[in-house]
């Protein structure tokens, strides 16, 4: 199968070879590969665009989870951004607020789209919706955030990993981040390289984080790692806008990501056996929610 | 590669929480539905790995389910899929397992009824996204680059040359094929890796030639 890119460096050469945006030429791909029109891909991806829209909308309502691990704090940090007292400024806490209430959404067994999985989907709708406010996208620009997403998704997948029980949360969140911070310069109007640079300084700054979620529940940490990503993203995408490069190119990182992921105990690799989960609370949540036996079987 | 579209990453849309553990495991649920071609009457389900670990708490388990009842990843009714599964009369059980295997997400399904029975060991590789390694005792190498479709069918002569004639006509080209069998003259197994889309009436075709038992297809 003919594939236009392979890595990050094929796909950049060739965004600026042909001056062509990274989202476009993630959709001319994805019309070679699987022959499907241009119309048919755009209106799939928008359906996706509209689920993670109602996603927010009704995090941003209040959700909670059955196990009463997550639920509500996406309500706390928009409240908190509305008085207009935030440190970190109104846009961070709408990304994270945003990024939030989608993965509390997921938490509740409400519907998402996985980005690029159901535990990290909340960092790329977050930070689009977030950064929609402050540059005024078209609908199609906003289908073009998932487009750049996905190409640097696609690349990750294909020659590392985005699953966490496979390389640990560095992997889902990680790659979420990193995603995002390639898709906000793509719409800031920063080039296929700066974008890439985007790419490397957000993945870089994520290697290492491991998938200890509490009860082995996609909540504890997961979450709050989602509000992190977002964050790390929106970071990222200012650095390389504003110049800034990644010493180790972009192939590299995701290569490091995946080498890490290998060597990573099984403990840290959504097993529930280490990290936040084997902590005295979260082993008692765990032991609350699903009794001792189910504990002692961990 | 293993990933071939963008939706596969941005995507699917799912119930959650994990798209690993909900969503890959509808997804195993329902190819083997598929490829059993009916409603079975009872499952056991083995869990390895990650999946054994936290099946409960990322409702790997009423996911599972879910899809041997026919629902997609985004199918609210996979919420209650255990009560669904009681009016269907599917009975079902979950053993968690301590051995190692290949990938940590890994299912054992062996599912039947008064007519038959069907195992296989489908793996969640992340995002969503599947694989199946072994269907009836018959390793699977699927490189989950192409569509693919599974036939099982009667080791018969012309068995083979009837669905490759079948799949010419539709235009269809074979990019990699296997055959295998258990015993001379039982039941076999063709996994036929395609370079084209294929329709549901193509699937149709193929289950009406002589010999072939069930048709399905994955990763596509």
């Amino acid at each position: 199968m003919k594939f236009l890119f392979r890595n990050v460096k094929e796909l950049v050469a060739l965004a600026t070879t042909e001056n062509k945006l990274i989202s476009e030429l993630m959709i001319e791909q994805e019309m070679l590969v699987t022959r499907r029109s241009r119309e048919d891909i755009m209106k799939q991806m928008d359906t996706n665009l509209t689920v993670m829209e109602q996603a927010v909308e009704k995090g941003l309502k209040g959700v909670h989870s059955t196990s009463g691990l997550t639920g509500g704090d996406a309500v706390l940090l928009h409240n908190y951004m509305k008085t207009g007292k935030t440190l970190s400024g109104a846009l961070l806490i709408d990304a994270v607020s945003k990024a939030v209430a989608t993965n509390e959404v997921n938490a509740a067994m409400g519907t998402i789209c996985a980005t690029p999985t159901a535990g990290s989907a909340g960092v790329v709708p977050g930070t689009l919706f977030a950064v929609q406010n402050q540059l005024n996208p078209t609908r199609e620009e906003m289908i073009r955030y998932l487009f750049t997403s996905g190409a640097f998704g696609f690349v990750v997948a294909n020659n590392a990993s985005i699953s966490g029980a496979a390389g640990g949360c560095q992997a889902e969140v990680g790659s979420a981040a990193a995603m995002a911070a390639a898709a906000i310069v793509e719409m800031s109007g920063g080039t296929p390289q700066q974008c890439s640079e985007a790419f490397a300084i957000s993945m870089k700054n994520m290697l290492g984080l491991v998938c200890d979620p509490v009860a082995g529940l996609v909540e504890v940490p997961c979450v709050k790692r989602n509000a992190m990503g977002a964050a790390n993203a929106l970071v990222s995408a200012d650095m390389a806008l504003a110049g800034v490069t990644s010493r180790i190119p972009c192939d590299e990182v995701i290569d490091a990501m995946y080498k890490i992921g290998q060597t990573m105990p099984t403990a840290l690799k959504e097993t529930a056996q280490g990290g936040l989960a084997a902590t005295p609370t979260g082993r008692a949540l765990a032991e609350r929610i699903f009794g001792a036996d189910f504990v002692k079987g961990v | 590669m293993k990933f071939n579209s963008v939706f596969d990453i941005i995507g699917p849309v799912m119930i959650g929480p994990s798209s690993s553990h909900t969503a890959g495991a509808a997804r195993i649920g329902l190819v083997t539905r598929e490829l059993f071609g009916r409603q079975p009457k009872w499952a056991k389900i083995y869990l390895y790995g990650s999946f054994a670990e936290t099946y409960k708490g990322h409702g790997t388990d009423i996911a599972i389910i879910g899809g041997l009842l026919g629902f997609d990843t985004f199918d609210e009714r996979i919420k209650t899929s255990f009560d669904l599964a009681k009016e269907a009369s599917l009975s079902f059980e979950f053993i968690p397992e301590s051995g190692h295997t290949e990938h940590p997400n890994t299912a054992r399904l062996v599912i039947g009824d008064e007519s038959g029975e069907m195992e296989l060991i489908g793996i969640s590789i992340g995002g969503g996204k599947i694989e199946i390694s072994e269907l009836n005792g018959f390793p699977l190498r699927l490189s989950g680059n192409h569509s693919a479709i599974l036939v099982v069918h009667d080791d018969k002569p012309g068995s083979i040359a009837k669905v490759a004639s079948c799949l010419a006509e539709q235009n269809i080209n074979i990019g990699h094929m296997e055959v295998s069998r258990k015993e001379q003259g039982q039941m076999a197994l063709m996994v036929i890796e395609v370079d084209e889309p294929i329709d549901e009436h193509v699937l149709q075709q193929i289950a009406l030639l002589p010999y072939i038992t069930q048709v399905t297809k994955i990763s596509d």
